[in-house]
Order: C-alpha cells, then sequence, then structure tokens
C-alpha cells in the first residue's frame, strides 16, 4: 500500500468515490424525485392517449421530438471530439476525454427515450427491430425512422465501448485500493487486469480501432437523424443542407454541455488542478468554430431559401423571421452567436466563467433551433387552409425537465463511481520524462509500458 | 384485370354542402371529438371542404375544394413509414393497416395534403351512438393513424360480388359515400384503368389539373376547374 501514499494523482480522483458528501445525497434524492415525476407523466400519457401532449393535426412532432434531436445533439459531445482528440495526440485532451465520453453515453441513452416517448402506441416499439415473426414483415428499410433506429443503436454500442475500453485501467486501480463488496465489483468490472505489456498494448490498439471507427458513425448518426427531416418534402426541411448542418450544430451544442459539466465538476469535485482554465480555453476556441460554422450554415440556408422565393418555403421563411416564431428565431441568433461570439473572441472574456456563460447561451439556443426546424415547417404546409399553431402542454414540458434532471443524476452518480478523469492518461501524459527517480512505482511500470 | 380507383372533384358543381363529410363519417365510423378537441386541431374528416375566400367585401368570392386522400402513386406516406402500416395496395390506394402502425406519426408530417388523422385518444360514441356503427369498418385505438380508404369495404363488396358473377365491376355501381352522398354529383369516382369510364373520361379534361402536381405524388384524384371565372372577372 506504499504506492497510494505516493500518488497524489490518484488520491484526489480516487477520493469522489469513497466520500460523499450529504449535499449529493440530497440533491440526487432532489434529482430522483423530478426523474419520478417524468416518469409518472409519460406513464399518465400512455394511461390517457398521447392526446395530453400538445401535437395536434398537422403538427404532428412537437416537444419530443425537439428533445430527441437535442439530446441526440449532445451526445456529439464526447465520444466524437474525444476520438478526434486521441486521433490528433492532443495532450491537453486527457483530462477531458472520459467526461466528454460519459455525456454521450447519458444523452443517447435519454435522447434515444423520445421516439418511445412520442409514439402513439409505445408498447410495439419493438416492431422496429429486424426479427422474424409472425407478421412475416421486416422493418421498412426505405423509413428514415429505422436507418435512426440502427444508426443509434450503432453509436450507443460502440461509445460505451469507447467508454468502457480506457476505463479499464482505473478501474483495476480502484480494485487494488479498495476493500469488501467494492473489491469484488471493481475487479469483475477490470476484467483481469495486471498491468502487463501485452494488455497495455492491446488496450491501445483497441482503442485506436474505436477511435477510428467511432467518427464515421456519429457523423452517420446526426446526419440520420437530419434525414428524419429533409426526407420529407415539407417546406424548409428537404433541403441537401440538413445533414451537415445537423452535424455541425450536434458538435456545438456538445461542447457547450461538455463545457458546463468540466466546470461543475471541477468546482464540486475540486478539481482544479486537473481542470485547468487552459482546457476551457481550448474549448472555448472549439465552441467559437463551431458557432461561426453554425451561422455560415444558417445564413446558407436562409438566403437559398430567400432568393429561391418558392411560395410554401417563404410563408415558413417569414413566420420564422418575421411572424409567429420570431421572437424564438432572434433569440435563437442571439443565443448562438450574438452571445458567444464576443465572449470567445476577446481572450480576456475567454475565462472558465466566460466559456460557461456561453455554453448555457448555446445550449438554450441549440434547443431553440432545434424547435424552430421542425414546428414551424409542420404548421405551413402548402395547403394553407391546413395550416396549424402548437403549444406544448404540462406533460410535455415535465417530460423535459425530467430528462435535464435524468443527465445530471446519471451524471452525478458516474463519477462517483468511477474516477470521472482518466488517471492513468493523465499519468502517462503529465511526464515529460521517464519517471526513473519517482518512488511511484505503478508509475514507472505505466511509463515502461507505453507505446 | 387489375382496378386503379380514382376519382374527379369537379369544383364548378361543389357547393361546399359538407354532405359528404358527414357521410363519410356515419360510413367509416369516423368519431367527433367536441368542439373543445376539435379547436385544438384533433378533428378528423377524412375529407374536408377547403374555403378560400377571394377579394374585398362587398365583392368576395368564396371558392369551395374537398380534399380527401389523393391515394398517390409515388405516395410519401408509404415510404417514411418504418413498419409498412401505410403501403400501397393492388388497386393502387395507400392503404393503412391499422394493427401494423406504432404511431410515429411520420406519414402525417410526409403527406403535403394533410389527408391522415390521428386518434390522439380512444374514439367514443355517446349512446346511442354506438349503434349506428358500421359493423363492416373497423374501430380505430388510440395512437393510429386513419385516413380516406376510397371506402375499400365497398370496394371488397363489390370485388367480390364480381368475381362470383364472373365479370368486371361496372362503371358507376361502385361509390365510396362521399360520392353517394354528393347532391351535386362533383365527386365521380371509378376505374382509371378503364378508358370508357366516367372518371377516366372526365380526367381527360382540359379543366383538369392535380393538387400540388409539382410535388410529383402522382395523385389519383383530378380537379376540374370552375369555368367562366376569367371572363366575368376580367
Amino acid at each position: 500500500m506504499n504506492r497510494t501514499r505516493n500518488n497524489p494523482i490518484a488520491d484526489d480522483l480516487v477520493r469522489p468515490l469513497f466520500h460523499t458528501s450529504v449535499w449529493f445525497y440530497g440533491s440526487a434524492a432532489v434529482l430522483a424525485t423530478i426523474v419520478l415525476c417524468g416518469a409518472a407523466a409519460w406513464a399518465y400519457q400512455i394511461w390517457y392517449g398521447i392526446g395530453v401532449a400538445g401535437i395536434n393535426w398537422p403538427i404532428f412532432w412537437g416537444f419530443y421530438l425537439t428533445n430527441f434531436v437535442f439530446w441526440i445533439g449532445i451526445s456529439h459531445a464526447g465520444t466524437l471530439i474525444s476520438a478526434i482528440l486521441r486521433l490528433v495526440n492532443a495532450r491537453w485532451r486527457r483530462p477531458v476525454t472520459r467526461c466528454a465520453e460519459v455525456i454521450t453515453v447519458f444523452a443517447l441513452m435519454i435522447g434515444a427515450m423520445f421516439p418511445l416517448i412520442h409514439l402513439g402506441r409505445p408498447w410495439l416499439a419493438f416492431w422496429l427491430a429486424p426479427y422474424p415473426s409472425a407478421r412475416e414483415i421486416w422493418p421498412n428499410f426505405r423509413s428514415p425512422l429505422v436507418w435512426d433506429f440502427f444508426a443509434i443503436n450503432t453509436y450507443l454500442t460502440g461509445s460505451v465501448l469507447f467508454l468502457l475500453l480506457p476505463m479499464i485501467p482505473d478501474l483495476a486501480l480502484i480494485r487494488d485500493r479498495a476493500t469488501g463488496w467494492r473489491r469484488f465489483v471493481y475487479g469483475t468490472l477490470a476484467l483481469g487486469w495486471q498491468g502487463t505489456t501485452k494488455q497495455w498494448h492491446r488496450l491501445e490498439s483497441g482503442m485506436q480501432i474505436m477511435a477510428i471507427a467511432i467518427i464515421p458513425v456519429a457523423v452517420s448518426v446526426h446526419t440520420i437523424v437530419a434525414f428524419d427531416f429533409s426526407m420529407a418534402t415539407v417546406p424548409m426541411w428537404h433541403s441537401t443542407i440538413f445533414g451537415p448542418y445537423f452535424v455541425a450544430g450536434a458538435i456545438f451544442s456538445g461542447i457547450a454541455a461538455l463545457i458546463i459539466a468540466m466546470a461543475a465538476l471541477r468546482r464540486l469535485l475540486h478539481l482544479e488542478a486537473y481542470l485547468h482554465p487552459v482546457h476551457f480555453e481550448n474549448l472555448g476556441k472549439l465552441l467559437l468554430l463551431m458557432s461561426l460554422l453554425w451561422a455560415y450554415f444558417v445564413f446558407a440556408e436562409r438566403l437559398t431559401v430567400w432568393y429561391g422565393n418558392e411560395p410554401s418555403e417563404m410563408a415558413v421563411f417569414w413566420a420564422t423571421q418575421a411572424g409567429d416564431y420570431a421572437p424564438l428565431y432572434w433569440t435563437m441568433v442571439v443565443c448562438n452567436f450574438v452571445i458567444p461570439f464576443p465572449i470567445l473572441t476577446l481572450r480576456r472574456l475567454r475565462t472558465v466563467t466566460g466559456c460557461v456563460v456561453a455554453s448555457f447561451a448555446v445550449l438554450i439556443g441549440m434547443w431553440l433551433e432545434r424547435f424552430l426546424i421542425i414546428i414551424p415547417s409542420l404548421s405551413r404546409k402548402p395547403l394553407t387552409y391546413s395550416w396549424g399553431s402548437y403549444s406544448p402542454q404540462l406533460v410535455e414540458i415535465v417530460l423535459m425537465v425530467a430528462t435535464f434532471a435524468a443527465m445530471i443524476l446519471l451524471y452525478m452518480l458516474f463519477s462517483k463511481f468511477v474516477p470521472i478523469i482518466s488517471i492513468w492518461e493523465l499519468k502517462v501524459g503529465n511526464q515529460p520524462h521517464p519517471p526513473v527517480e519517482t518512488a511511484d512505482d505503478e508509475l514507472a511500470e505505466l511509463w515502461k509500458a507505453r507505446p | 384485370m387489375a382496378y386503379r380507383w380514382g376519382m374527379v372533384v369537379d369544383l364548378d358543381r361543389c357547393t361546399g354542402c359538407e354532405a359528404c363529410v358527414t357521410a363519410c363519417h356515419a360510413e367509416n365510423n369516423l368519431p367527433t371529438v367536441g368542439a373543445d378537441e376539435a379547436a385544438r386541431g384533433r378533428a378528423m374528416h377524412w375529407i374536408r371542404v377547403e374555403r378560400y375566400w377571394e377579394g374585398e367585401f362587398p365583392d368576395v368570392r368564396v371558392k369551395f375544394r374537398p380534399v380527401l386522400c389523393q391515394q398517390c402513386g409515388n405516395a410519401p406516406c408509404e415510404a417514411v413509414c418504418p413498419t409498412y402500416a401505410s403501403h400501397q395496395n393492388e388497386d393502387g390506394l395507400n392503404a393503412q393497416v391499422y394493427n401494423r402502425c406504432i404511431g410515429t406519426r411520420y406519414c402525417g408530417n410526409a403527406c403535403m395534403y394533410n389527408v391522415r388523422f390521428f386518434n390522439f385518444f380512444h374514439p367514443q360514441w355517446e349512446k346511442p351512438l354506438q349503434l349506428q356503427l358500421n359493423p363492416d369498418v373497423s374501430l380505430r385505438e388510440s395512437g393510429v393513424m386513419e385516413k380516406c380508404t376510397f371506402c375499400v369495404q365497398r370496394i371488397k363488396a363489390a370485388k367480390s360480388a364480381a368475381k362470383a358473377e364472373d365479370r368486371a365491376i361496372a362503371d358507376g355501381s361502385l361509390q365510396p359515400a362521399c360520392a353517394q352522398a354528393c347532391p351535386a354529383g362533383a365527386l365521380v369516382f371509378g376505374d382509371l384503368n378503364d378508358p370508357e369510364s366516367r372518371v377516366a373520361r372526365l380526367s381527360a379534361s382540359p379543366r383538369g389539373s392535380k393538387l400540388l402536381e409539382d410535388l410529383g405524388a402522382e395523385p389519383k384524384i383530378t380537379y376540374l376547374h370552375r369555368q367562366g371565372w376569367h371572363e366575368s372577372n376580367a
């Protein structure tokens, strides 16, 4: 047990697993209550029929699909960013990767709930899966919803693997420090990790393969979510720009979520020494890039529609630009561009606080963007007699709030069971020279095994 | 010989009386949802009469346009359904299999004519209205999409009868409820594959056009323009 005393990194990062404050239990209880309210709201909706939500004819998709796209977008924070940073070997990534990857897994799980919640008959959702059945039909592979089903399942599987692989050495480290039931649980999860050279090499190549494989999967997932809209000839949905536009927006909102999560971890788990302002600075620059990209996409989309001057599209265009939806539209522009742009451009403002403020604005703006993509188009289809309007109902709002609570709760719980910062990667990364002088034999072993 | 059912809507004859809407409700067990739900956009009318006004008071002209499922040959609603609940049947109808529908409502979004309707709640009929339900038409439960079927129950019955007697269905002997109820004879139904049928001849009229034709959905309903408009308005 000599090594534990000489191991400040591991001590700091493992501490949250063994020490839990009363605040944690209190906030977890509050969040769990909100999540239970969401579950009750869903049960209520299933019992009485989906008419308790605000959707109507002809706006068949409302808050639920908005939240679906929003959460799938958030999920692009983690795995994609982490994979890119790994592949380009950005050294500053090391404390960031795991807290990013966790966002992906939980945001995907939450996002994937919404297509189920929004179904008229959710108990039949398994009909999307291709399996031999007495009905003797397969899912309709022409339907973008079926593509969604496969894309999201693939992404979820890949993200879970991508999260779990680099966790193995850390789980083994906790196993070696723990006693009792914890030792058993972490020992099982560590899959017999001994830290041999062979195991390190296998881990490294496994991570390399996953990092490469997950990037096209991540891009395809949000492209396919965009296809849910752009495959229909609905005005302003039917656009070739939607695939890349959605992917850019997803990464945009994902980075914002990551910055907020990191700032919270930094404050609550006292990780100031690990999540340094330079991480926020770098992610802030990335957020700025995505903000500019987002503005470019919006400009390209809007200009093309306006110049084309096609009547049914112009109805939607003016509804968002100057009509019923204009307040939401301009709030979106302010949140996604006007607020983050100066904050992230000026070095003086690109602090931890500045990045968090910009990120909150971006999350609000990107949520509005999803809403404004879905609802105005459905309310202004070509036959003017059938124009409609939508206002969300209580059950939809409760379910939406519950998913935010669920995200925070899951994230909190995860940080209590697994070090939220990858200990071994940090150790390897922090040492520019072989640590021959150090008494930390664990680190020396790590160094030797470094590929 | 395969049938290809279609319809002609003569806008010159339509008076906007909505007899077709009422007849459709009675024939196809369409629930009425009440004033409050209807105001929220939950009314179900497989056929509706759209009203458009032109001009300033007192020189106002109103135009009626009955809109029902256009039974598209290249239907956007069919491709997007993940479970084949919405599919093209052998007569070229856009059939909806209620039991297969899981309620994604994607078809309703993809349909540019907005002629697909969703059961937001379990349909209910106040007593004794349940006694007037048509036994040939299944009731739809909460959470499924439904739409105009061209009264497929009548088509099936007519086909069975014709097959038993080894003959084709005679033109005009088969009508959906809306066409049957139309006092002005504005709705003409029949087999587009039979060039001698009334509907096929009227479809070829120079007055004819399709609704949102440029979308390429190949609708099987032809609208005949009102005549005399241009001259009188000039």
